[in-house]
């Protein structure tokens, strides 16, 4: 156990670092002058070259990606004498575009995809879950019908779709979820309007994921069910409610954790669309603006950040399964 | 003498797209206690289908039964085909219980072997968790599963094959069940492991005075433990005859074929003697003998009656009963010579 932990340790940070370094190299090979980007139109060749010197742009690539790595453990200042500023560690770099240290931008755009990811992944899980077994115990009959019917709808609608139609719907027209202007609310501080908040982004989101679900609840649950073991279940003169919530949806529970901790890293990495089409200041809008706007330390800091969550989630459904799945072994 | 079970006239068809499958089409039979009765016949003779039939473990709604199974429920005789669902639930693993084919894939994955028999005895012992646990423990050690408390402990797939049809046995003793069906219980195990499930099979038939009704397509097997055996071939018993008898002197041809189609260590010749053809459809039966398209010995037959009436099971012996159109005396004549040349 301690072995494959420190294993998965060192592959982990080996591949976050093989991912800084790719998108370390690309943008240096990228066309154009990143001190020149720091700012605006009225910009003289003496304030860019200020800033190169500054931000350390001057300095050969490797040195450049060296004291990014070294800036995440030790912090980083910039500059020196009376214009120095300091971004404390962990630093993922400073921008320009907005004046401020990456690490806290991150730290305020976090919280956002987080409280969203984690929203809607339980609410996917529920209905997903929930349709799939109601799908599968009335398997050909009209419930499973409908739900085949969500499936198809679901899956076949784009986010921007669904996410726009409630806007337009539920909160301009019907008017049921008042627009929110006065931004995030943590969920410690006020519950009530941070549902308020979240509720909508939730069911866009959840509404694609729950139709996957859904789907492959019902076919892994029907799948067991003619397993063998489910036979010797019944053999024994199991009750059929206890063979379904016992026996069969026991054995499906450990695919579909898998796949969820999936979906759910992938969503931290932030979700463009959702946030985008309800104006959330979360990772996903970060990494587009900066995108937009060549904030390359902001995209570079994304990037890393979204790698890490996928390989983090990976190693704890792996942990995960090993629980749920006795014949995995972790060694 | 105890009869365990009885099964008239049993019919079973499924729906399928192609038609009506009629996969059994009148079997009878009886298993009384302290004997092992087997039915051998190729795959999809409706051996397997019997078997289910018995535990009423067909898929709901998908197959038509009619006729009677009378199972022995401690006294009490009663009708699997009539019964609800709820009655029948309360039937299996206690008054019949049942070990199938495959034992890697019989048992569940992800619980323990403890709790997997522990679970046999709690659905019909409700609450008696410990009562279930010491029970689970002495049938492990009666299969001859060594340390069966650290055994218990353990997942499948830390089982070796042998072992874990060895705890289908135990979970299936977990009841006291006056009747196991074993369906195809040694197809899966390699020879010596068979042996040693047969061997057991043996012991805890005459130990506790069960009946069995054995599934399997392999005569070895049948050679080894059966008392009497029902030949199947296309749904349909064709022959019924106690075991010496079968092998010593089979009245249907389709036994004969099987008999020689066994392949000899001292056989000179080296192909083996397969029953020419196919076993046909069971969605159009031809109409008359069903084995009659790959019979050698149709032109014995007096009235030619082989292609246009179906023969009844009829014999001289009331233990011994074949379904064939050629006189008896005749084909005891006939399949003495071969019987004699398989011996020799």
């Amino acid at each position: 156990m301690l072995k494959f932990l420190s294993q998965r340790a060192i592959f982990t940070i080996l591949t976050i670092l093989i991912v800084s370094a790719v998108v370390f190299g690309i943008f240096s090979i990228l066309p154009f002058d990143p001190a020149a980007l720091t700012c605006g139109q009225r910009c003289t060749d003496q304030i860019i070259s200020a800033n190169r010197i500054r931000l350390g742009f001057d300095k050969p690539i490797y040195e450049q990606y060296w004291l990014f790595l070294s800036g995440i453990f030790l912090g980083r200042t910039y500059g020196s004498g009376s214009a120095a500023f300091t971004c404390p560690a962990p630093s993922f770099g400073y921008s320009f575009n907005e004046n401020a240290c990456v690490t806290d931008m991150i730290r305020e755009s976090l919280p956002i995809t987080i409280s969203l990811a984690i929203g809607a992944l339980i609410m996917w899980l529920l209905v997903g879950i929930g349709l799939g077994i109601i799908a599968a115990k009335f398997k050909n009959r009209w419930p499973d019908t409908s739900s085949s019917v969500f499936v198809l709808l679901a899956t076949s609608l784009p986010t921007f779709v669904t996410g726009l139609a409630l806007l337009i719907w539920v909160t301009i027209k019907w008017k049921w979820v008042p627009l929110s202007l006065s931004g995030y609310t943590s969920l410690f501080e006020n519950p009530f309007k941070f549902f308020q908040y979240f509720i909508l982004p939730w069911i866009t989101l959840a509404i694609a994921y729950a139709a996957i679900y859904t789907r492959f609840t019902r076919a892994a649950l029907l799948e067991t069910l003619g397993e063998d073991y489910i036979r010797t279940a019944r053999a024994k003169g199991v009750g059929e409610r206890v063979v379904f919530f016992k026996h069969t949806l026991r054995a499906v529970l450990a695919p579909i954790i898998t796949l969820a901790g999936l979906d759910f890293a992938g969503l931290i990495g932030g979700a463009i669309i959702t946030e985008t089409i309800f104006n959330l200041p979360g990772l996903g809008r970060l990494t587009l603006r900066s995108v937009y706007e060549f904030d390359l330390s902001v995209v570079l800091a994304t990037t890393i950040l979204a790698a890490t969550v996928v390989i983090v989630m990976n190693l704890i459904v792996d942990l995960f399964y090993a629980v749920l799945d006795p014949r995995v072994r972790i060694t | 003498m105890t009869e365990l079970l009885r099964i008239n006239d049993l019919k079973v068809s499924f729906k399928t797209d192609d038609g009506l499958v009629h996969a059994v089409d009148g079997v009878s039979l009886t298993v009384n206690a302290g004997e092992t009765v087997a039915v051998v016949g190729e795959s999809g003779s409706g051996k397997t289908v019997t078997s289910l039939s018995v535990m009423g473990l067909h898929k709901k709604g998908q197959a038509q039964l009619s006729g009677s199974i009378s199972v022995n429920d401690h006294g009490t005789f009663k009708d699997v085909i009539s019964l609800n669902d709820e009655e029948i639930r309360d039937i299996r693993g206690r008054a019949v219980a049942m070990i199938f084919q495959d034992p890697m894939s019989s048992l569940h994955p992800f619980y323990k072997i403890g709790n997997q028999l522990a679970e046999a005895y709690l659905v019909h012992n409700r609450g008696k968790k410990k009562e279930a646990m010491v029970r689970a423990l002495e049938m492990l050690e009666l299969v001859g599963i060594p340390e069966p408390k650290k055994r218990a402990e353990e997942f499948p797939h830390q089982f070796s094959g042998g072992m874990r049809q060895r705890v289908m046995i135990a979970m299936a003793l977990m009841n006291s069940p006056q009747m196991l069906i074993a369906d195809e219980p040694t197809t899966a195990l390699d020879v010596t492991v068979q042996a040693q499930i047969l061997t057991l099979l043996e012991k805890l038939k005459k130990e506790f005075n069960m009946g069995i009704l054995l599934i399997t397509h392999d005569l070895g097997v049948v050679a080894q433990v059966a008392d009497r055996v029902n030949v199947m071939y296309a749904g349909r018993i064709i022959e019924e005859a106690p075991v010496d008898d079968i092998f010593y002197a089979p009245l249907a041809p389709y036994t004969l074929g099987l008999l020689k189609s066994v392949p000899r260590v001292t056989a000179n010749n080296d192909r083996l003697k397969a029953i020419p053809g196919q076993p046909p459809s069971l969605i159009n039966l031809p109409v008359g003998c069903p084995f009659a398209p790959r019979c050698e010995y149709k032109e014995h037959s007096a009235e030619s009656g082989c292609n246009t009436t179906r023969p009844e099971l009829l014999g001289t012996s009331a233990t011994h009963r074949a379904r064939c159109h050629i006189p008896e005396s005749l084909r005891q004549e006939l399949f003495a010579k071969e019987v004699k040349e398989l011996l020799a």
